[in-house]
C-alpha cells in the first residue's frame, strides 16, 4: 500500500502531479476570469463615453475676444484672434519650440482657436481669457500655478508643462457654430 | 454519501422550486407561449423583428408610452446604422438648455439623447388620457408576469366581452389584462404601419414584433448574459469533474 | 530565540520574517492545515465554507454596484437601470448581487438544517449555534434593507408593511417607526439611512462570522455521528482532505448560481419591483422575497397585530433557547429514530410557511399556516423537552473510526495532531 497511499496534494506519482496542475490551473483562470468585470466596471460606463459633445456659437465671439466653455467636465478656451496674433504664431520657427507643431495644425478655421484650457503641467487653468487676465511673455495664456507660458497658438514656449494646450475634437456645423466632441 | 446528497438536492430543490410557486399567480388567467427567439437559455434576439418591432413603438405607441432609459445610440445594437440613428434621433425635438440668456429652447435630437417622452409629467400623462397613466416601456417585459408573452397576449387579446361581464364607461375588454378591463383602447389595428422590408402588417406580426422590441429594451445584455452563461457553465462542469477527481485522489485511503 | 519573536517554523524566510512578529502563517498552519477535523463529514459539512465565500462575494459586488448607485428617491431606480444598461458588466454585478442573495439564504438554511439534525447546537457548541442566530438576524436585517435600494413597488411597500409591524409595540411603537422613517412614511429619509445601514451590516457579519469560527475552533466541529472523536484516528487534517472536499461543493455551489445569473437572473424575484415605487398605488400582493416567506407566513398566521409580530420575532429567538430546549444527550438525529421524524416534519412545516407566505391571505393557506406554525412551535416548545425525557436513542457507535473504517490501523499519511480536549 505504500505508493497508492500517498496522501499529501504534493509529490507521489507525475500522473497525480498533472491532475493537481490541470485542476489548480482551471481554477486559476477561473479566479483571473472572476477579477476582469469588476475592473471593467470601473471604466468610463457606455454613457459616458458616448461622446458627451458641447454646442459653442462663434457669433458673438468678437475679434480678439475669448470664451470659456465646459465640454466634458473641462474647460475650453475660444478665441477669436486678431490677425497680428496669427501672424505672430505663424512666424515662429519649429526648432524654438519645446512640442513642435505648426500653427495650421492646430486651427480648423482663422480667426477662430479652440484648445483645452488645462496646463499640460499639473493641471492649473491657466489666466489670459479675460483682458485683465496677464498673457505671459508670448501673449496667450500664462499658468500662475508654476510660471508656463503658452502663445497665441497655445503652444508652450516656457516654464515646466511638456506639451502644447491640447485640441479637442470638433467640427462646424454652420459657418460661425462649432461642436465639441 | 448519495443518500445525504440525494437529501441535500431535494432541500435545494424544494426551496428553489417552492419560492416563485409561493408566489400568488395573478388570477386564473393563462398566457399562451409564443415561443419567442430569445426564450430559452439559448435564446437570441431576431433583430430584423426587433427593428420592426421599434418602428411600431416610435409610429403608435410613443403617442402616449414613454421609454426615458432607452438612448437613441442604444438602437445601434439593434443594428441600425450611426446614420440611421442619427436621423432617427434628429427627427425628434427635445428640450435643451438654459442657454445664456436663461432661457430653455428646443433642438433637435441628438443619438445621444433619451427617447423623447410624449409628456413632460406623469400629470400631464394622466389629463390626456381620461385620469389613465399609460406606464412607461422601458422595462415593461419585466415588470409584467408573462413578460414578452404576456404583452403579446395583451395587444392581440381585445375583443367583445362575454355576456355576463359589464365593462366600465371608458374602458376595454381585454382576455388577458388583469380584470379584464383596460383603460387602453385596441392600439393595434391591420395595415397601420408600413414596415420596409414588405412583412405584412398584421395585428400579430405587428404585437410579435413590438413584444421583441420591448423585451430588448428591458434586456439588452440578454445575448451576451446566455453566451457568458454557457461558456461559464461548462467551464464549471470541467473543472467539477477536474476537482472531484483530485478529492477522490486524496480520500483514496481515508474511507 | 531572541525574546520577544514568537517560535516560528515556517520555511521561507520572508513569511518567517513576518511570522515571527505576527504568527498569521503559524496561525493558518494550525486553524486550516493540520486543523483535526472529523473524517466522517458528509457533504452537508460544506455549507459553512459555502457561506463564507457568499458573504465575500456579496461584499465584492455590493462595493462595486455602490460606486454607481445613487441613494435617492428620485434617483434609485435609473441608477439601477443605468447600472444595468451602460455600466461594463453592470448587469453581470446586479444580478450577482440581486441572486447571490438567494443563494446566501439557501446555503445557510440548508446549514441551519445540518446544524440542527445532527445536534450541532448542544454543549459544547451552545455559543458557537446562538452567534449562528446572531449571523442569521444580521442577513435578514441586512438583506430586508437590500431589497428596498432599487426602489421599486415593492421594495417600497415591503419596507412599509415591515415598518409599520414595530407600531405594535405598545408605548413605543410609533416613536420607534418614525425613527426608522426619519419622517412621517416610507420616504427619501428612509432610503438614505438604510443605503447606509446595508453597506455597514454585511461587515459587522464578517465580525460575528469571525467569533463564530473562533468558537468553532475551540470545540471542535461536530460530524454526523454526533460522537466526540476520542482520537487521531477518528480525525484528518483539514489540508488537504478538507480543503479539496470544499472546493468541489464550491464548484457544485457555482454551477447553480450560474445557472441563476446567467439564464434565469429574475426567476426568484418578484416583476412588480421592476416598477418605479409609487406611494399611490399598493400592489395587489405585497410579497417579500421568497427567504422571508416562512416568518411573513407566521405573522399572517396571528390574528392580532402584535401578536403576529411576536410570534414572527419569536420563531427566530427560540432557536437561541434550543440547547436548553432539547436535552437528549444524543446529538445526532440518525440515532433518535422518533426526535428525526419530528425534525422532519418541522422541515416540512417550514417549507409549507414558506409556500403558504406567498399566497394571499384567504382560504385554505390562513388555516394551513396556523397549523403549520402551530408544528414549527410545538416542536421546539413541547415536542424536543418531551422527547429528551422520554426518548430511547439507538446504541451510538464506539467511536467514529470504527464506524467508518470498522477499526484498523491508521492508514499512511493520515497522521493528524491530537484533538485538543474541548
Amino acid at each position: 500500500m505504500a505508493d497508492s497511499g500517498e496522501a499529501t496534494a504534493s509529490g507521489g506519482t507525475p500522473r497525480r502531479d498533472f491532475l493537481n496542475l490541470v485542476t489548480a490551473s482551471f481554477a486559476a483562470v477561473g479566479v483571473g476570469a472572476i477579477a476582469w468585470p469588476f475592473i471593467n466596471s470601473m471604466q468610463p460606463a457606455r454613457d459616458v463615453l458616448a461622446m458627451a459633445s458641447t454646442d459653442v456659437d462663434l457669433a458673438p465671439i468678437a475679434v480678439g475676444q475669448a470664451v470659456t466653455v465646459m465640454w466634458r467636465g473641462k474647460p475650453i478656451f475660444v478665441r477669436s484672434r486678431t490677425a497680428q496674433e496669427i501672424e505672430a504664431a505663424r512666424a515662429v520657427p519649429l526648432n524654438d519650440l519645446k512640442d513642435p507643431q505648426t500653427d495650421q495644425a492646430r486651427i480648423q478655421r482663422d480667426p477662430w482657436l479652440v484648445v483645452v484650457g488645462i496646463c499640460t503641467h499639473l493641471g492649473c487653468v491657466p489666466l489670459g481669457q479675460k483682458p485683465t487676465d496677464p498673457r505671459g511673455p508670448y501673449g496667450g495664456w500664462f499658468c500662475p500655478c508654476h510660471g508656463s507660458a503658452y502663445d497665441t497658438s497655445g503652444r508652450i514656449r516656457q516654464g515646466p508643462a511638456p506639451l502644447n494646450l491640447a485640441v479637442p475634437p470638433y467640427a462646424f456645423t454652420s459657418d460661425t457654430k462649432i461642436r465639441i466632441g | 454519501m448519495l443518500r445525504t446528497s440525494l437529501k441535500a438536492l431535494a432541500i435545494l430543490g424544494g426551496l428553489l422550486a417552492a419560492a416563485p410557486a409561493a408566489r400568488a399567480a395573478e388570477g386564473e388567467i393563462h398566457i399562451p407561449n409564443q415561443g419567442f427567439s430569445f426564450q430559452g437559455p439559448f435564446g437570441v434576439y431576431d433583430r430584423a423583428s426587433a427593428q420592426r418591432g421599434f418602428q411600431v413603438y416610435s409610429q403608435v405607441c410613443s403617442a402616449c408610452h414613454a421609454m426615458h432609459l432607452m438612448s437613441y445610440r442604444n438602437l445601434r445594437d439593434l443594428g441600425l446604422t450611426e446614420q440611421q440613428v442619427a436621423a432617427i434621433a434628429s427627427q425628434v425635438t427635445v428640450q435643451d438648455g438654459p442657454n445664456d440668456e436663461g432661457q430653455m429652447y428646443e433642438r433637435p435630437g441628438r443619438p445621444t439623447d433619451r427617447f423623447r417622452s410624449p409628456f413632460p409629467n406623469p400629470e400631464a400623462a394622466r389629463a390626456a388620457n381620461n385620469g389613465a397613466l399609460p406606464p412607461d416601456l422601458s422595462v415593461i417585459a419585466k415588470a409584467r408576469e408573462g413578460g414578452a408573452n404576456y404583452i403579446y397576449a395583451l395587444l392581440t387579446g381585445y375583443g367583445d366581452p362575454p355576456a355576463d361581464v359589464h365593462i366600465a364607461e371608458g374602458m376595454h375588454y381585454n382576455a388577458y389584462f388583469p380584470g379584464h378591463q383596460i383603460a387602453m383602447a385596441r392600439p393595434l389595428n391591420p395595415d397601420q404601419v408600413e414596415f420596409a422590408d414588405h412583412t405584412p402588417a398584421t395585428v400579430e406580426n405587428m404585437a410579435r414584433d413590438v413584444a421583441t422590441f420591448l423585451q430588448w429594451a428591458a434586456e439588452p445584455e440578454l445575448e451576451l448574459r446566455h453566451s457568458m452563461g454557457i461558456k461559464i457553465i461548462i467551464f464549471l462542469v470541467i473543472l467539477a469533474g477536474l476537482a472531484y477527481a483530485v478529492k477522490r485522489k486524496i480520500w483514496a485511503n481515508a474511507h | 530565540m531572541a525574546s520577544g519573536l514568537h517560535d516560528s517554523d515556517i520555511p521561507n524566510p520572508v513569511l518567517r520574517w513576518i511570522d515571527q512578529r505576527m504568527p498569521i502563517f503559524t496561525m493558518m498552519q494550525k486553524e486550516y492545515g493540520s486543523f483535526p477535523t472529523p473524517r466522517n463529514f458528509n457533504y452537508f459539512w460544506n455549507f459553512g465554507a459555502l457561506a463564507m465565500v457568499n458573504l465575500m462575494i456579496m461584499i465584492a459586488t455590493g462595493i462595486f454596484l455602490a460606486m454607481h448607485y445613487t441613494p435617492h428617491s428620485s434617483m434609485a431606480f435609473d441608477s439601477v437601470e443605468r447600472i444595468m444598461r451602460d455600466v461594463n458588466f453592470g448587469w453581470l454585478l446586479r444580478y450577482v448581487h440581486a441572486n447571490g442573495a438567494s443563494m446566501f439564504f439557501i446555503v445557510v438554511y440548508i446549514h441551519i438544517w445540518r446544524g440542527m439534525y445532527y445536534g450541532s447546537y448542544k454543549a459544547p457548541r451552545e455559543l458557537l449555534w446562538m452567534l449562528g442566530v446572531v449571523i442569521f438576524l444580521l442577513m435578514m436585517a441586512t438583506a430586508f434593507m437590500g431589497y428596498v435600494l432599487p426602489w421599486g413597488q415593492m421594495s417600497f411597500w415591503g419596507a412599509t408593511v415591515i415598518t409599520n409591524l414595530f407600531s405594535a409595540f405598545p408605548l413605543v411603537g410609533e416613536w420607534i417607526v418614525t425613527l426608522l422613517w426619519g419622517g412621517f412614511s416610507v420616504d427619501n429619509a428612509t432610503l438614505n439611512r438604510f443605503f447606509s445601514l446595508h453597506y455597514l451590516l454585511p461587515f459587522v457579519i464578517v465580525g460575528v462570522v469571525f467569533l463564530h469560527i473562533v468558537a468553532l475552533h475551540i470545540t471542535g466541529s461536530n460530524n454526523p455521528l454526533g460522537i466526540e472523536p476520542k482520537g487521531p484516528q477518528d480525525t484528518l487534517p483539514f489540508h488537504p482532505y478538507y480543503t479539496a472536499k470544499d472546493s468541489f461543493g464550491l464548484v457544485i455551489y457555482f454551477i447553480v448560481f450560474a445557472g441563476l445569473v446567467f439564464f434565469a437572473p429574475n426567476y426568484l424575484g418578484h416583476p412588480d419591483n421592476y416598477i418605479p415605487a409609487n406611494p399611490l398605488v399598493t400592489p395587489a400582493h405585497i410579497v417579500p422575497e421568497w427567504y422571508f416567506l416562512p416568518f411573513y407566513a407566521i405573522l399572517r398566521a396571528v390574528p392580532d397585530k402584535l401578536g403576529g409580530v411576536l410570534m414572527m420575532f419569536g420563531s427566530i429567538l427560540v432557536w437561541f433557547v434550543l440547547p436548553w430546549l432539547d436535552r437528549s444527550p444524543v446529538r445526532s438525529m440518525r440515532f433518535r429514530p422518533i426526535a428525526r421524524i419530528c425534525f422532519l416534519l418541522w422541515t416540512v412545516s417550514f417549507l409549507v410557511l414558506l409556500y403558504c407566505g406567498g399566497k394571499p391571505p384567504e382560504e385554505p393557506y390562513v388555516t394551513i399556516s396556523r397549523i403549520a406554525a402551530a408544528y414549527y412551535f410545538a416542536y421546539f416548545l413541547v415536542i424536543l423537552p418531551l422527547l429528551s425525557r422520554i426518548e430511547k436513542p439507538l446504541p451510538l457507535p464506539e467511536s467514529i473510526s470504527r464506524a467508518v473504517l470498522g477499526g484498523g490501523p491508521l492508514p499512511a499519511g493520515a497522521a493528524a495532531k491530537p484533538m485538543e480536549k474541548a
